[in-house]
């Protein structure tokens, strides 16, 4: 089951939706901040059950409101989630969770602490949990082919080994995932700024080419409005300065370098929207990596290539971060983050293509079960975008 | 051995891939896109990621990366000169 071989496949755990995880996840997801603590209770107590606390969910309205609905029905329907524990502070939001996530045809079950308390829903809560995660517990891997993997990209900390090494390796890998009927996803809108013609010219159709102008433009608004100065002091960051990265549009370059030079854009989703079919897809979304991954988990995907120059250390929940970095000092330094070594590249001692089989070759492993440096040194960055303050 | 990479042969600078570059040092770069090499004299010490001008760049003058314009100068720029945010600014935002 390698990605040279003649067998496009991996060990995954289908879902009754059809859909293909790679995890094996039962957690307990709070509504609002209120319900963290009886959420982390239920995960202290129960093995195996993982709680994903947030700050947000309380008197957020419109668009805001119903991106944080999206983002936790999505991350609740995520096929590398098994089954689902909702802890809300009122019944009402919390049943609209847990509807939401019920479409998707897992096990999951919500319980309201107003007039119960925090003892009584953390015990309720648990007997759940604990008959979730055996039923969880003897599910089995099955082989499944490579077109049911979603792939996610997004960079950080990069610097300019990132344009010239590891984004370029994502880059082809998704030029050889693409013609497999993978389905794909890339975002960043404001890192695109600089090269967002070439990200246009690119785009299937017309349609497409307008959708994603529209959000680019959208995004260049806010900043504009919201600005106090050239945005130099936070694009590029201190950490991009500090590993070479001069501008914006160089950092934009480097980025879109992720998107390989064959594949093109076939959709583009709003934040956590669920993509409708195969191909490479780009969603809006904030440059801020750990909101960027967590849009992914929501949208769908199961995996993700996380290209960093200086030592991003972030990870997710419930969606497998794959860390892979061409700074020669960073894969010194930060071993223990790193789970693909592509510093060759910029030596002439790897070329692309054996970087980007490389890059496969560890996402089949991944996909199979292998834990990522991130998994492994428990990073769970769980970071809802908010889109304007509260009522 | 490679001590700094340039992506496109038009491009007006390239990228320290080496720790431990000083002022002086004869410098072999790899220019990725057409496969050809490249040797500069480095005129500052420069850190592992950061970037030197390969050909000479004057007040105000587009600065090229990726065969794209990546910003303008704000002094004059020699060739194996230390280019970055002290002598180069974006023209966006």
């Amino acid at each position: 089951m390698k990605a040279n071989g003649t067998k496009h496949a991996f060990m995954g755990y289908r879902r009754s939706n059809g859909r293909v995880g790679v995890r094996n996840h039962v957690i307990v997801l709070p509504v609002d901040d209120l319900s963290n603590a009886a959420s982390v209770a239920v995960a202290n107590h129960i093995k195996g059950v993982m709680a994903l606390p947030h700050p947000y969910g309380r008197l957020q309205f419109g668009a805001d409101l119903e991106l944080h609905f999206r983002t936790l029905i999505g991350t609740g329907s995520n096929p590398n989630v098994a089954a689902v524990v909702v802890i809300g502070i009122e019944d009402q939001w919390t049943q609209k969770i847990v509807e939401g996530i019920a479409a998707s045809g897992k096990p999951v079950i919500g319980f309201g602490i107003e007039q119960h308390g925090d003892h009584d829903t953390i015990m309720r809560a648990s007997k759940a949990a604990r008959a979730y995660v055996q039923w969880a517990s003897e599910l089995v891997r099955e082989e499944c082919p490579v077109d049911s993997l979603w792939v996610s990209t997004k960079c950080g900390e990069s610097d300019t080994t990132s344009g010239c090494g590891a984004n370029p390796t994502v880059g082809n890998a998704f030029d050889k995932l693409y013609p497999l009927g993978t389905t794909l996803v890339f975002g960043e809108t404001t890192e695109l700024t600089g090269g967002e013609h070439l990200v246009a010219e690119r785009c299937r159709t017309p349609a497409v080419r307008e959708k994603f102008m529209q959000y680019f433009n959208r995004y260049q608004e806010v900043i504009d409005r919201h600005k106090t100065s050239d945005l130099s002091d936070s694009q590029p960051t201190k950490g991009n300065i500090l590993g070479g990265l001069t501008t914006i549009e160089e950092k934009a370059l480097g980025n879109i370098q992720k998107i390989g030079r064959k594949c093109m854009i076939d959709g583009v989703l709003d934040k956590a929207e669920t993509p409708t079919g195969p191909g490479l897809w780009f969603m809006d979304s904030s440059s801020a990596a750990a909101e960027m991954v967590t849009l992914c988990a929501a949208s769908g995907y199961t995996v993700h290539f996380f290209p960093t120059g200086q030592g991003n250390v972030i990870g997710n929940p419930i969606l497998p971060v794959i860390k892979l970095c061409a700074n020669p000092r960073t894969v010194r330094t930060m071993s223990e983050h790193i789970d693909v070594d592509v510093s060759g590249l910029l030596r002439r001692e790897m070329s692309p293509d054996e970087a980007g089989d490389a890059l496969i070759d560890m996402m089949y492993r991944t996909a199979n079960g292998r834990l990522t440096a991130a998994e492994a040194l428990g990073h769970r960055e769980f970071v809802l975008t908010r889109l304007y303050e509260s009522a | 051995m490679i001590h700094f990479v340039v992506h496109d042969e038009h491009d007006s600078v390239g990228v320290v891939v080496v720790e431990g570059i000083r002022a002086g040092d004869e410098l072999t770069g790899w220019i990725m896109d057409q496969d050809k090499t490249l040797l500069t004299k480095v005129l500052n010490d420069v850190p592992i990621g950061h970037k030197i001008a390969i050909r000479d760049l004057q007040d105000n003058a587009t600065v090229i990366k990726y065969g794209t314009d990546i910003g303008r100068t704000i002094a004059p720029i020699k060739v194996g000169e230390h280019l970055h945010v002290h002598n180069v600014k974006t023209k966006r935002w």
